[in-house]
């Protein structure tokens, strides 16, 4: 009796992680599906660039004031925690290249990404998935207005254009949080620190490549919150599940690509 | 040009082994109002989907003014789907556009029209439906009835051939619901389209179709005018006609025996 009990839960266990796994590959290729549709309904989105730049303008602007409270923060403890390791070694003067290769090449596109996610990505989420409750994408299909060259695509590359640019602001943000505490507050020399961060920071090696990072981070980020709402079941709780993945799935997918990225642009 | 617009040919369709529809048949004569009715779940907006293309029937066709829909790539289908308007069941309005953007939406998406005379036209529209007044509110402004209206006078803005209507009577109060009952005859008879109403309310629907199709387990169960369907003896249509809470559909989902479960003989899961 015991023995049996035992058996139809191991088989209703081992049942519910092969429904999981299929789910998830299910998913994974109506992601790419979505991904690939977008690509090529894109057209419109560059030919009336204006619906592409209204929602730059408005994601980028949901997360421009949350980006630039962060990133001063960020460069300020970087800034203090930096100079305390380095005086030990007697080259504080190089705060400032610490404090500009870990915002360009790490903290500017990663923590850029996971504010997006929070902000602009979740937003995203909930317009699409409510967009779908009320049948406002259906209503488009019907019209004969193919609602991921209309809603989709337009969103999608708006996220993949304002990323890097929120990223960049990030990083420059975080540089004059960065200077305000190392030269006027602890009085690391002015010229020094400029320098330093002049003569260290390769424009290929860490911008470019921190560019890059930011932009593949848009593409996931973007991609990621467009499919949950556009996956979302038709229902209030639907949407706010589907909202609360597009933080969790984006934010695990940022930190896991930065990984793999880096390790790509160290060459290591 | 065929009699009739619309020409549903032994129709099937289930969702995911569920079938919804066996075999149906149906025409909807140019000019005519003609309704759809049945019980809730009984796959009415599904119909309206298999009409716009949206979904594919497992077996049969529809026919859109001779052309088979299903067999259509997304050009053909989406250059049926501009002969047809659809009234969604709570409108639809794009929440982000405000009232006059909204009727304008197919206009500046789907024709070259100068700005100018689009203007002249969401005007005409949304005077149609009595409410020019309102081009500047959003759509979370507008009531349930004025949103429908509002839908309705964009549902019309590319002078479709077809309108069909997704329950433009659910939730309204009795006023509105007059309203829109007369909008949908005089409209019809106006721009000379074809209606199709998807309803449950069989008081207004009454009122304007010219032909009335039951639907209940996936077939038709009967047809006629509103008039014939009045006397009709079908247990089924006069139950529904009537509003009657038990006959042919039960008032009690298929449940285990009252008493035996009440005295706790059947464990109760
Ligand atoms: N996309 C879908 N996937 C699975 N089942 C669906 C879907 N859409 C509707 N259904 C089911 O099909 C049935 C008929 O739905 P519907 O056509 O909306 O009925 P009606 O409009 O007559 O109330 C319902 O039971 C509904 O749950
Ligand atoms: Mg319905």
């Amino acid at each position: 009796m015991i023995k049996s009990t035992l058996h139809i839960s191991i088989i209703r266990t081992l049942r519910g992680i092969g429904s999981r796994m299929i789910e998830r590959t299910w998913r994974l290729g109506a992601g790419a599906r979505l991904f690939f549709l977008t690509l090529v309904y894109s057209g419109e989105s560059f030919r009336r660039f204006n619906l592409t730049l209204r929602e730059v303008y408005s994601t980028g602007v949901m997360s421009l004031l949350i980006i630039i409270v962060s990133a001063f923060f960020v460069g300020m403890v970087l800034a203090l925690q930096g100079y305390n390791t380095l005086q030990k070694y007697g080259s504080s003067e190089a705060i400032g290249v610490l404090v500009a290769l870990s915002l360009v090449r790490e903290l500017g596109p990663v923590v850029t990404a996971l504010l997006f996610a929070g902000r602009a990505g979740t937003a995203i989420t909930a317009e699409i998935g409510l967009m779908k409750t009320t049948e406002q994408l259906s209503a488009m299909e019907m019209m004969a207005v193919n609602p991921i060259a209309r809603v989709i695509a337009p969103r999608f590359w708006a996220g993949v254009i304002s990323m890097p640019i929120l990223a960049s602001l990030f990083s420059m943000v975080g540089i004059l949080g960065g200077y305000l505490v190392a030269v006027p507050l602890i009085g690391v020399d002015d010229g020094a620190f400029w320098s330093q961060m002049q003569a260290n920071v390769d424009f290929r090696l860490d911008i470019v490549n921190g560019v890059i990072k930011s932009i593949v981070f848009g593409v996931a980020c973007t991609m990621i919150a467009l499919f949950e709402g556009y996956d979302a079941p038709p229902t209030a709780e639907g949407v706010s599940r589907a909202t609360t993945r597009t933080v969790v799935i984006s934010s695990l997918t940022v930190l896991a690509l930065d990984f793999i990225l880096t390790s790509f642009m160290l060459e290591v | 040009m065929t009699p009739n617009i619309v020409e549903i040919d032994n129709l099937s369709f289930g969702y995911k082994g569920r079938v919804l529809h066996k075999g149906i048949n149906m025409v909807f004569p140019r000019g005519k109002v003609v309704a759809i009715m049945g019980g809730s779940g009984s796959g009415k907006t599904t119909l309206l989907r298999l009409i716009g293309g949206q979904i594919r029937p497992s077996k049969g066709e529809v026919r859109v003014d001779g052309d088979v829909v299903h067999k259509q790539d997304r050009d053909g289908i989406y250059k049926l789907r501009r002969k047809m308007g659809m009234l969604f069941q709570h409108g639809a309005l794009f929440t982000d556009l405000s009232v006059f953007d909204n009727v304008a939406f197919p206009m500046r998406e789907l024709t070259d029209l100068p700005e100018s005379m689009i203007r002249d036209l969401v005007l005409m529209k949304l005077n149609a439906v009595g409410l020019r007044g309102a081009h500047a509110l959003m759509p979370t402004e507008l009531s349930g009835g004025m949103a429908r209206r509002v839908a309705l006078a964009r549902a019309i803005a590319l002078d479709p051939n077809i309108i069909m209507y997704d329950e433009p009577f659910a939730g309204l109060d009795p006023i509105t619901m007059g309203v829109i009952c007369d909008l949908i005859r005089t409209l019809n008879d106006a721009l000379g389209t074809t209606s199709i109403i998807v309803s449950h309310d069989v008081k207004e629907t009454f009122m304007i179709a010219d032909y009335v199709y039951f639907v209940a387990n996936g077939e038709v169960v009967a047809e006629g005018t509103p008039d014939d369907l009045m006397q009709s003896t079908l247990p089924f249509v006069h139950q529904f006609v009537h509003g009657e809470k038990d006959g042919p559909v039960p008032f009690h989902y298929a449940a285990k025996n009252y008493q035996s479960e009440l005295l706790g003989r059947v464990s109760v899961k």
